[in-house]
């Protein structure tokens, strides 16, 4: 309920929104648990394991009960932590984990079967038989146990990432990190503040200390207004910092969009970030601590600093008629506030002795929780004295055990806490991340004044590690009372005490794993699974430790520490992963030629990251197979046209130009006349082939070479590292220019009546034979033309600056059309160089040697070169080796596939007598059947020879003759034209 | 007779104005990568001077202001733009017309900086990156050339073939800058 004349927000608002269906209104400045409590609705969720009612614990990013799903359809966001959710107009959102209602939910069977599912329950149980675990336990048990599920349709929401550099990088905008950012602002430093919170002020919002005489939230927002006019400061709101990664590179999470009722076009629903900070301020503050009594889980019990806030920030009292259980003053505290906003407070439950007595308020002393009951919420709770037990009517208790620094950045790079006695708890080591300085709360001090204290001199600190002088900042006047605090972790007793609420672990569960055992905490938490869920032990893990420690004799230090990773708070894989969707997962190349490809309806087909065209329908034709023939047969009998721009273009430019490609290629390039062009295969450093392609000399110290197409972006690696490292004393310039030329095989035997017709001069046929390059003139525009052929026919690549690219496709298909031909696709190409025999990255796949491919000549003896060495390993060079062969079937089935297996006619098809394998395959139409290329042990040894080509995935048998692999025109009088 | 039509790497892409933020192709200009020989890149860059009125800019940096710009690219590289390469420099440096094979856009506004921290991972805030400064790095999953040619001005540069990636990813990134205000 509402309490009159207190909060943060606006009461003349309304905001409108449905829980599980019903109608409700909060108010502007409200989280969807703050409008869930002024509402009264105290049941939000069923327990993971155990379905138990769960209400709202805390009020902040460490909520490990109130998770919610949030909107619908696509988008509809699992395991929202309702204390961290802003309300906005028309929030729809549902309970998680129950079935059929929130109210009666029929998993909570789980509950009475309690004493069967403690720790290790799933270890013990679900062992036999094996083959059980995977088929049948697991998915029972996952359905059991969960949380809220995604909608399994591709989310069409806008995610994105984002980058920032600052000097000082401020996480929390709590009383530390306010003054942090105020030295640190006023000394003129790039300051960057992030607070998960959708306001700052940190704790100063939800108590009710004055600083300066003012309110801690007028204060805030005097602090604010002078950051805001501070052009390098930048406060980053609804901003997680959630992990510490090397050289000062820190993750956040920014929820952009998820507090909009109205999400602009465009706006991202979260943004994650990549902050680079020369310096880091953590102020992330402390979080309180529950203490483990039998039913402490029960909706109506919270911590009391969440009572506070909801309290103080919100306007809100969780209950009528409040109790307060604490180990410290924070009880006192919480039970003046509430009484002064005129809330019944029915007892403060002080486990201390000593504890200072109130006149307003009833104080229990030495007295302990040691139960609570009620049906849905609670009703009433069980204190225990001295004198004995006895029930106090309560429809909330406020419970606090103490506070636990948030220091979990501080782990991310390895660094573990170190005990403080003082505090009871773990507080930060110095140096636990480079360039990081811990202030305030989550370095363990905990008052208003240390805190504002710590951040002066955190701020002072990193200044100066800087070099900036730090400018005067006075330090306000706050409380500095301690709490005096008497550690109190498990309250004894029966029943069931949880530890950990979100995975369902109890003090039971601990001690448990302490009698199987798993004295060590890493063990411990592996067998409860305490600390394992999304709110990673956050309130739980030094409650389970000191659980641990008591039952296995030990202190706490000596136990062992908690320690946290990445990330702070949970992150969505969609945020990780911001940007690449659709488009944006990997860029588009297209080639200059593309429109008109797409416009003639060539289906495309992704080679790298290009797109290229896979065949080029005509009228009639309703199968690949039947334009792809046709192509083949164009390009045979008259002209065709393809793109060729994709393969990688490098211009290799010096004095040792040819030194250079003599050591990179295994055969010989300085010995290239000008004007000519060489096939060349380069070789890995282990002898193995790397890559292959044609070579042009342009000039005395100029070559161009080229790629394969997926492999360009190798081999411009590889050259600059040869160059780099292995032989920077030669003089050797390289640039790629795959981008700058369009260029167009044009093959057929019709290909130099077409070049004449764009050619500004005709070609000579004795300036222009096999292998000749050089400048030509295509109307107008300079180019390069090739004379070099992947098809075995009379064929150029003709190059014009890609600018023209489009037109000139466009010219030469027209123009080849008029000749009986027209353009072909990537179908088509792969059929003519199978017909000849021509290799590409199928068969030069990575295992193959120059030996293997039948090429163990072209590595030139006279001189060195990268993976020459190691080409001559005797292993390398065994005539037994599976080399490279042409296949045709011979028998009754003429079908052939690539990957299928080569065996001997009558061997049993099994892995042991395997003799090789296919690795490209098509229909030539020019010899009217399939043909094959494949690597056979013994390879050329064998021609003549018939083997079974088996491929066991489909089922296909198929006789085949082993062959030479060029199958057409073994004498290449075509090309020579 | 017929003639070639030139198609510039954006055509029918730009330009394209979200709130204040505007991106522009580039109006086409010859393009030259200049890659000094062994020892040369002082005689490349009294060269360039002395033809050109700008020398081998250092790393990180664009050498003149006007029409004529040589921008940093990458080790041992410079981009000569606007202008054609002088015949001196033939000998002292591999020279590779690059013309053609780029996709250059211009963004412009208040913003532009946050668009390009959506895309690219290095820091450009001003103080640090100002006008007359260059780097090769990253635009989202695309190597390219970034460069300030104003207080609120960037030049950026990749493969022409991944125009429009280009496009696609700043369009993106200014869509979500501008829905934040």
């Amino acid at each position: 309920m509402r309490v009159a004349g207190k909060g943060l927000l606006d009461r003349s608002s309304s905001v409108p929104f449905t829980f599980d269906g019903v109608r409700y209104a909060g108010l502007e400045g409200d989280t969807l648990a703050s409008a869930l409590l002024a509402n009264d609705v105290l049941l939000v969720g069923r327990s993971f394991k155990y379905h138990r009612p769960r209400g709202i614990l805390t009020a902040g990013s460490e909520e490990p009960n109130a998770l919610v799903t949030t909107g619908r359809g696509a988008g509809r966001d699992p395991n929202v932590r309702a204390t961290v959710q802003e309300l906005y107009e028309g929030l729809e959102a549902r309970s998680q984990n129950r079935w059929p209602s929130l109210r009666f939910d029929a998993m909570a069977i789980n509950d009475l079967a309690a004493p069967f599912l403690g720790a290790g329950f799933y270890y013990k149980t679900f062992m036999w038989p094996r083959a059980f675990w995977e088929k049948i336990y697991e998915p029972v048990i996952r359905r059991a146990a969960g949380l809220g599920a995604l909608s399994g349709i591709a989310n069409a929401d806008r995610y994105e990432r984002a980058h920032a550099f600052c000097d000082v990088l401020i996480v929390g905008a709590g009383p530390a990190g306010l003054m942090a950012a105020l030295v640190a602002g006023r000394a003129g430093a790039d300051v960057i503040v992030a607070d998960e919170d959708f306001r700052p002020g940190g704790r100063l919002l939800a108590e009710n200390d004055s600083i300066d005489g003012m309110s801690g939230s007028a204060w805030v927002q005097g602090v604010q207004s002078e950051l805001a006019a501070m052009d390098n400061v930048r406060l980053m709101t609804r901003t997680t910092v959630v992990g510490a990664y090397d050289q000062g590179t820190y993750g956040a999470l920014e929820r952009v969009g998820h507090h909009r009722a109205h999400r602009p076009e465009g706006l991202p629903l979260e943004c994650f970030w990549r902050i680079v900070a020369k310096r880091t301020v953590l102020a992330a503050g402390a979080l309180e601590r529950p203490v483990a009594f039998r039913d402490n889980d029960r909706p109506g019990i919270m911590m009391a600093g969440a009572v506070r806030a909801y309290l103080n920030r919100w306007g809100v009292s969780p209950g009528k008629a409040v109790t307060v259980f604490a180990n410290s003053d924070d009880g006192h505290r919480t039970a003046r506030d509430l009484l002064e906003a005129g809330v019944h407070v029915a007892g403060v439950i002080d486990s201390r002795p000593d504890a200072p007595k109130a006149a307003d308020f009833a104080v229990y002393r030495g007295a302990q929780v040691c139960g609570s009951s009620g049906r849905r919420g609670l009703e009433s709770i069980t204190i225990r004295t001295l004198s004995g037990e006895q029930r106090v009517q309560s429809d909330c208790l406020a419970m606090s055990g103490g506070w636990n620094p948030t220091l979990h950045l501080t782990c991310h790079m390895g660094g573990r806490p170190r005990w403080s006695p003082d505090i009871a708890a773990f507080v930060p080591v110095e140096g636990a991340v480079p360039g990081m300085v811990a202030a305030g709360a989550c370095n363990g001090a905990f008052s208003t004044a240390a805190c504002l204290q710590e951040g002066v001199r955190a701020g002072r600190e990193v200044l100066s590690q800087l070099g900036l002088a730090a400018p005067d900042v006075e330090l306000p006047v706050a409380d500095d009372a301690e709490a005096g605090l008497q550690p109190l972790w498990a309250v004894p007793g029966k029943g069931r005490a949880w530890l950990d609420f979100q995975n369902d672990v109890t003090v039971k569960d601990v001690n448990q794993a302490a009698a199987e055992n798993f004295h060590s905490v890493e063990h411990m938490k592996r067998y409860t699974t305490q600390g394992m869920a999304t709110d990673q032990g956050k309130n739980s893990n030094v409650g389970a430790l000191a659980v641990l420690a008591d039952a296995t004799g030990r202190s706490i230090p000596e136990t062992g520490t908690t320690t946290f990773r990445p990330p702070y708070s949970p992150v969505a894989i969609a945020a990780l992963g911001a940007g690449a969707q659709d488009k944006g997962f990997a860029p588009e190349r297209f080639t200059t030629s593309h429109k008109a490809s797409v416009e003639r309806g060539a289906p495309m087909i992704e080679a790298g990251l290009w797109y290229r065209p896979s065949y080029f329908p005509a009228p009639g034709e309703t199968t690949w197979r039947q334009s792809c023939d046709r192509e083949v047969g164009m390009v045979r009998q008259a002209v065709g046209i393809c793109d060729v721009s994709t393969l990688g273009k490098i211009d290799i430019q010096g004095a040792d130009a040819g030194a250079f490609l003599d050591f990179v290629y295994a055969n010989t390039f300085s010995t290239l006349k000008v004007g000519r062009v060489r096939y060349g295969l380069m070789l890995r450093e282990d002898g193995f082939v790397m890559d292959d392609g044609t070579t042009a000399r342009l000039g005395e110290c100029h070559y161009l070479m080229t790629t394969t197409t997926a492999a360009a972006g190798e081999v411009m690696r590889h050259l600059e590292h040869v160059h780099q490292l292995l032989r920077p004393e030669l003089d050797v310039a390289f640039a790629s220019v795959t981008e700058q030329w369009a260029q167009f095989a044009v093959a057929g035997p019709k290909s130099r009546a077409l070049l004449d017709s764009v050619l500004d001069a005709p070609l000579d046929p004795v300036e222009w034979p096999f292998m000749a390059c050089g400048p030509v003139s295509v109307m107008g525009v300079n180019g390069r033309l090739f004379r070099i052929s992947f098809s075995g026919e009379h064929a150029y690549e003709l190059a014009v600056p890609a600018r023209y690219g489009d037109s000139l496709f466009r010219m030469l298909v027209a123009r080849a059309e008029a000749l009986g031909g027209g353009p072909y696709g990537m179908e088509a190409l792969n059929v003519l160089r199978i017909e000849k025999g021509f290799i590409t990255h199928a068969e030069i796949h990575g295992r193959t040697t120059a030996f293997d491919i039948g090429m163990e000549r072209m590595v030139a003896t006279r001189k060195d070169c990268i993976g020459k060495v190691l080409s001559q390993r005797p292993g390398l060079l065994d005539p037994s080796r599976e080399r490279l062969v042409g296949l045709r079937p011979v028998g009754a089935v003429k079908q052939m596939v690539s990957g299928a297996h080569l065996f001997e006619a009558d061997a049993e098809a099994v892995r042991q007598n395997d003799q090789g394998y296919v690795t490209s395959v098509c229909y030539s139409p020019t010899m009217g059947q399939m043909l094959g290329l494949g690597f056979l042990k013994g390879g050329p040894d064998r021609y003549g020879e018939t083997v079974r080509m088996v491929d066991h995935l489909r089922g296909i048998e198929t006789l085949c003759v082993v062959v030479n692999p060029v199958f057409f025109d073994p004498e290449g009088g075509r090309v020579r034209g | 007779m017929a003639e070639l039509i030139a198609r510039s790497p954006c055509g029918g892409l730009l330009p394209l104005t979200i709130g204040e933020l505007s991106l522009t192709e580039e109006p086409p200009e010859p393009m030259t990568l200049i890659m000094p020989f062994r020892g040369q890149t002082g005689a490349v860059s009294k060269a360039m001077t002395a033809a050109h009125g700008l020398g081998f800019p250092e790393p990180g940096r664009i050498a003149g202001e006007g029409d004529a710009k040589a921008i940093w690219f990458g080790r041992g590289k410079a981009m000569l733009v606007g202008v054609e390469p002088d015949r001196s420099l033939t000998g002292l440096a591999a020279m590779s017309d690059q013309s053609d094979a780029w996709a250059v856009v211009r963004l412009t506004g208040p913003q532009s900086e946050a668009v390009l921290a959506r895309l690219v991972p290095v820091d450009l805030r001003a103080p640090v990156f100002g006008p007359g400064q260059t780097v090769q790095s990253q635009v989202m999953h695309m190597t390219g050339s970034i460069s300030r040619i104003g207080a609120q001005a960037f030049r950026i540069m990749v493969f022409r073939s991944m125009a429009a990636t280009l496009v696609h990813d700043l369009k993106t990134a200014m869509e979500a800058v501008v829905a934040r205000r």
